[in-house]
C-alpha cells in the first residue's frame, strides 16, 4: 500500500534533508549481471574493494567477506581486475574467486 | 532612539559598503563590474585593514560569487556579494537555488544597463531582468536609503529566509557624493544580532541534505513553500521598517509618497528619478496643479494591494519604468501594476513611460511636461496613441 504523498504545508522549511540517505536506495536492482564470490580462491589483496565504484564489497576485519547487493550494480570491474582471476583463474574457472554470473539466474 | 548620529558625506556605493563593514559577514565572495566594483574594493580594504572578520574570496566571475556565496551561506555563514549588469545575469543561473535553498543573502547590486549594446549607465533592466528569481528586491533613491535598506535587509532576508538585493541607480547614485546619517557601529551590531541559521551544513550534530533532485511527485509542493514564503515576505517586510523607524527615526515601507493625499494625478516610479520628480510636484504644485509622487520601494514581493488602494483614487497616474520588458508591451512596473489594478473597481486613467535607458538624463522639465500630459488625460482633454511612451528617443 503506497504511503500518502505530503502536502506541501506539510514539508520541512527548505530543501534540506537528512543526510546520508543514498544508501537508503537501492541501485542494486538494475543489475543484469552479478559477481558470485567465491572464497576459497580469494587471496584477500582487496583489489576488488579498491576498484568497486560503488563501495559494494563487504569487508570485515580486513578480509572480504562477500557484496552488498543493494547496491552492486554488476558492472564486473571487480572481476575484470582481480589478480587471480587474471592470472591463475584466467584458463580455470574453478579457481576464480569472482565469477559474474546472469541476473536472472537470482531473480525468483 | 538612536542616541547619536554620525553625519558623513559617503558615495551609494561607499555608504553600502559602509553597511557592509557594520554588518561584519562571515563570508564575501565577489568580482568586479562596473559600477559595482567599489563596494566589494572599499569593502576588501576593510578586509586588509582588519576592521571586518570577513573571509573575502575573490573569485574568476560573478557565477563563482553567487556559488560561494551560496555555498557559505548554507554551511551557516551571514554571508553578501555585490554585482550590477551583465554580472547580475551571469550570476542568473544560482539566483534562484539561493532563493529556493532559503538563503538569506543580501546583495548590494548597482542598477546598469544590460548588453547589447555595452553601456555601463543606469537603467533597470538589469534586476528586472531576474524579477521572477525568487529574491526581494529593494529600489533606493539615494545612498541613505541604500545604507539602511541593507540593515534591514539583514533582518528582513534572516526573518523570512529568503535572499533581497538593493540597489541604487548606477552612478547616478553609486557614484555621487551625499550627506547621509550613519548609525553607530554597537547599535547596528545590536539591530542585526547573530545569525541564526536553522538548519546547516557544518553541523555534525544535524547532517542534512540539501538541494537534491525532486521528481515530478514532489517538485511542486517544495516549490510551494519558496513561493509561500515570498507571499509572506510582505509582512515581515512591514514590521522590520516599522522597527527599523521605531529605532532609528526614518520610516520605510513597500513604498514612499509625496503630497498624493489630495492629487488628481501622480508620477509611479523606483529609484534615483525620483528624488527628480520630487521638485517637479513642487514646482506644479506653486503652478497650481495638483499633483504627487509615489515612490515604489519594494518591487519584490509585489505591494499589489497596498498599491491598488493608494493609486486607485487618482484620476490619472503615469507610471515610469526605467527598463523596458521587451514584450511588446510596456515597462515592467507598468504591466504588474495594471495586473494589481484588474480587480479594482475604481482605477485611475494610465498612461506609461519608457525612460532613462542607457542612462539617459530626465529634466525636471520633462517630468513637469508628463504630468501636465496626465492632467490633460484625466479630464479627457487628451488622448494618447499608445498605452506607452518612449521618453525623449529621436525617431
Amino acid at each position: 500500500m503506497e504511503k500518502r504523498k505530503l502536502g506541501w504545508k506539510e514539508l520541512p522549511d527548505a530543501d534540506s534533508i537528512e543526510a546520508g540517505t543514498s544508501a537508503e536506495f537501492k541501485t542494486g536492482d538494475w543489475r543484469s549481471q552479478r559477481p558470485v564470490f567465491h572464497k576459497e580462491n580469494c587471496i584477500q589483496c582487496l583489489t576488488c574493494w579498491v576498484v568497486c565504484p560503488d563501495a559494494a564489497i563487504i569487508v570485515e576485519d580486513g578480509k572480504v567477506t562477500g557484496y552488498d547487493y543493494d547496491h552492486c550494480k554488476g558492472c564486473g570491474i571487480c572481476a575484470n581486475e582481480c589478480p587471480v582471476n587474471k592470472g591463475k583463474g584466467k584458463d580455470d574457472v574453478s579457481k576464480r574467486p569472482i565469477i559474474m554470473e546472469d541476473e536472472k539466474k537470482f531473480q525468483k | 532612539m538612536a542616541d547619536k548620529k554620525l553625519t558623513v558625506a559617503k558615495t551609494g556605493n561607499e555608504a553600502m559598503a559602509e553597511a557592509m563593514r557594520q554588518i561584519n559577514p562571515d563570508v564575501v565572495a565577489a568580482y568586479p563590474i562596473t559600477p559595482a566594483t567599489e563596494i566589494a574594493q572599499i569593502f576588501a580594504g576593510f578586509v586588509a585593514d582588519g576592521l571586518v572578520d570577513t573571509e573575502f574570496v575573490t573569485v574568476e566571475s560573478e557565477h563563482s560569487a553567487m556559488s560561494a556565496t551560496i555555498g557559505a551561506a548554507a554551511a551557516g555563514g551571514r554571508c553578501m556579494t555585490a554585482t550590477s549588469s551583465q554580472g547580475l545575469m551571469l550570476m542568473a543561473e544560482m539566483l534562484p537555488i539561493a532563493s529556493s535553498l532559503r538563503l538569506p543573502i543580501v546583495m548590494p547590486e548597482v542598477n546598469r544597463t544590460i548588453s547589447a549594446p555595452i553601456n555601463i549607465h543606469c537603467d533597470h533592466s538589469d534586476t528586472m531582468f531576474v524579477r521572477d528569481s525568487g529574491w526581494m528586491q529593494i529600489y533606493c533613491e539615494d545612498a541613505q536609503e541604500a545604507y539602511d535598506s541593507i540593515l534591514m535587509g539583514i533582518k528582513i532576508a534572516e526573518k523570512i529566509r529568503l535572499p533581497m538585493m538593493v540597489s541604487t541607480d548606477g552612478f547616478i547614485i553609486s557614484h555621487c557624493m551625499a550627506n547621509i546619517d550613519l548609525i553607530p557601529d554597537e547599535e547596528v551590531k545590536k539591530y542585526i544580532g547573530k545569525y541564526d541559521p536553522k538548519t546547516w551544513l557544518l553541523n555534525p550534530e544535524k547532517k542534512i541534505t540539501i538541494g537534491c533532485l525532486d521528481l515530478q511527485d514532489y517538485y511542486f509542493e517544495h516549490k510551494m513553500v519558496a513561493i509561500d514564503a515570498m507571499r509572506r515576505a510582505k509582512g515581515v517586510i512591514k514590521e522590520c521598517c516599522e522597527e527599523f523607524g521605531t529605532k532609528f527615526g526614518r520610516k520605510y515601507s513597500f513604498f514612499d509618497t509625496y503630497k498624493i493625499d489630495d492629487a488628481d494625478v501622480a508620477i509611479l516610479a523606483m529609484g534615483s528619478l525620483t528624488g527628480t520628480a520630487k521638485v517637479a510636484v513642487d514646482n506644479m504644485r506653486k503652478a497650481g496643479k495638483k499633483v504627487g509622487l509615489i515612490k515604489m520601494r519594494v518591487f519584490r514581493p509585489f505591494p499589489a494591494d497596498e498599491l491598488a488602494q493608494v493609486v486607485s483614487g487618482l484620476k490619472a497616474l503615469a507610471i515610469m519604468d526605467r527598463s523596458d520588458a521587451m514584450s511588446g508591451l510596456e515597462g515592467p512596473l507598468a504591466v504588474e501594476t495594471k495586473a494589481a489594478l484588474y480587480n479594482n473597481d475604481r482605477k485611475p486613467k494610465i498612461h506609461s513611460y519608457v525612460y532613462g535607458l542607457g542612462g539617459r538624463d530626465v529634466q525636471i522639465s520633462e517630468l513637469e511636461s508628463i504630468y501636465n500630459d496626465i492632467d490633460d488625460l484625466a479630464r479627457a482633454k487628451k488622448q494618447f496613441d499608445e498605452n506607452v511612451t518612449y521618453l525623449g528617443v529621436r525617431e
